[in-house]
C-alpha cells in the first residue's frame, strides 16, 4: 500500500509550484491559477490524514468540501476584480496596479 | 512496488507536469489547459484515497465551472498581454529560491514525524456509508451547521460581490 | 474501491491512446501542401473578417459566475439529500434555510439584470 509520505509529499511539490506561479507571474490571471494549485494541495492533504488518520471522524471531508466552496468563491470575486480593473486601466500586469502601493 | 504504488506515481507525474506547464506557460489558454490536466490528476488521487464524492465534486466543481471561468476571463482580457511580454516578473528566480526552501522545508519536517510511514487500514464501511456520513455531519448542530450555513452566506456574498465587480458601468452603454 | 473506477481509467487509456494515434497517423501518411486559403480560420467557407481574438461579452462572465456559485450549492446538496429521511424535518429547515439565503443572491442578479440578453 501506499504509505501516507507519499501523499504529503505530492501535495508539497504542488502547493510549491503554485508558490512559484503566484511568485513570479506578472499576469493576475496566472496568480489566480497558482492559488488554485496551491488549494487543491491542501485539499489532497486533508482527505489523506482523514483517510490515514480518522477514517471514522468524516470531518476531513467536510473541510474538503468547504474548501470548494471558498475556491470557488475566490476565483468569482478575484476574476471579477481583474476584468474590473482591466476594464479601467487596460492592464492584467500586476506591477501596473499600483494605486493603492505605498 | 505493488500496483496501486506504480498507479500514484503514474498520477503523480502528470500533476507534477501540469502544474509545472501551468506555471511556466506563456500562452494563458494554454496554462489554463494544462491546470486542467493538474486538476484531474487530483481528482484521481482522490478516487487512490477513496473519497469518491470528492473526486466527483473535483470534477464537477474545479474542472467544470472554475476552469470555465478562468477561461473566459482569458478571453475577456485577452488583448492585455500577448504571448510575446514577458510573463514573469523581475525577481523570479528569487520566487523559484523562495518556493525550493518552503519544499525542503516541508520536507525536513516530515523526517521527524514517524506516522508517515503508516499504511492505512481498511475502510470498514461502503463508500455510500461516507456520502450518508458527510450529509449528517453537514447538518449535525454538534458537528458542522455553523461551517455550513456559513458557505451559503459565503456564496451570496461571492455571487453578489462578482456581478456588482464585473458589470458594465452604467455610463458605457452596456458595451464591454 | 479503486477498482471501481477501472473502466473508467481505461476508457481514460483507450480516449488518449486512440486520438494521439489518429494524428500520429495523419502525420505520417497525409499529404501537407499548406496554401494561405487552407491556413485561414475555418469560417463556414465564408472569408474570415476582422480579428480572431474580439474580446467576448461580459455577459459570459456573469453566466459563468451564477453557474459555479449554483454548482457548488450541488456539493452541499447532494450528501444531505442522500440521508433527507434519517434527517427529519429539522435537516429540511437548515437546507430550507441554505437555499433561501442564495436565493436571496439569485433575486439579486435577477434585478440587476445578469441574467438578460440584449
Amino acid at each position: 500500500m501506499i504509505p501516507l509520505s507519499w501523499y504529503l509529499i505530492l501535495a508539497a511539490s504542488i502547493f510549491c509550484i503554485g508558490l512559484y506561479g503566484v511568485l513570479a507571474r506578472r499576469n493576475a490571471i496566472a496568480i489566480l491559477m497558482g492559488i488554485e494549485l496551491m488549494l487543491n494541495a491542501v485539499n489532497i492533504n486533508l482527505v489523506a490524514f482523514w483517510r490515514y488518520l480518522t477514517p471514522s471522524i468524516i470531518n476531513g471531508q467536510v473541510f474538503a468540501i468547504i474548501v470548494f466552496a471558498v475556491a470557488a468563491s475566490e476565483v468569482a470575486v478575484g476574476l471579477a476584480l481583474i476584468i474590473s480593473i482591466y476594464r479601467r486601466k487596460t492592464t492584467v500586469a500586476v506591477e501596473e496596479i499600483n494605486l493603492m502601493k505605498w | 512496488m505493488t500496483v496501486l504504488q506504480i498507479i500514484f506515481l503514474g498520477i503523480s507525474v502528470i500533476i507534477v507536469i501540469g502544474a509545472l506547464m501551468t506555471v511556466s506557460s506563456p500562452n494563458l489558454v494554454h496554462a489554463a489547459l494544462w491546470l486542467i490536466l493538474a486538476l484531474a490528476g487530483v481528482a484521481a488521487i482522490f478516487v487512490l484515497l477513496e473519497a469518491s464524492f470528492l473526486a466527483v465534486v473535483q470534477v464537477a466543481v474545479y474542472i467544470d465551472a472554475i476552469s470555465i471561468l478562468i477561461v473566459i476571463a482569458v478571453m475577456l482580457t485577452r488583448r492585455a498581454m500577448g504571448e510575446t511580454e514577458r510573463q514573469i516578473n523581475r525577481s523570479w528566480l528569487l520566487a523559484a529560491f523562495a518556493a525550493f526552501m518552503v519544499f525542503s522545508g516541508i520536507l525536513s519536517l516530515f523526517s521527524q514525524v514517524p506516522q508517515l510511514a503508516n499504511t492505512p487500514s481498511d475502510l470498514v464501511e461502503s463508500s455510500e456509508f461516507y456520502i450518508q456520513e458527510l450529509g449528517k455531519a453537514l447538518v449535525n448542530v454538534d458537528q458542522s451547521i455553523i461551517p455550513f450555513e456559513v458557505a451559503s452566506v459565503l456564496l451570496l456574498a461571492a455571487m453578489i460581490g462578482a456581478i456588482f465587480i464585473a458589470r458594465p458601468p452604467e455610463r458605457a452603454g452596456g458595451d464591454s | 474501491m479503486p477498482e471501481d473506477f477501472l473502466p473508467i481509467a481505461v476508457l481514460i487509456i483507450l480516449a488518449t491512446g486512440l486520438s494521439f494515434t489518429i494524428l500520429l497517423l495523419g502525420q505520417i501518411f497525409g499529404p501537407r501542401r499548406p496554401n494561405p486559403r487552407k491556413g485561414s480560420p475555418y469560417e463556414s467557407g465564408m472569408r474570415p473578417y476582422g480579428k480572431g481574438q474580439r474580446r467576448v461579452p461580459i455577459h459570459y462572465y456573469l453566466i459563468a459566475v451564477l453557474f459555479i456559485l449554483f454548482d457548488v450549492e450541488i456539493i452541499f446538496i447532494l450528501p444531505w439529500a442522500v440521508v433527507l429521511r434519517d434527517l427529519g424535518i429539522f435537516g429540511l429547515i437548515e437546507m430550507g434555510l441554505f437555499v433561501a439565503i442564495l436565493l436571496i443572491g439569485f433575486v439579486y442578479a435577477w434585478k440587476k439584470g445578469a441574467l438578460e440578453w440584449d
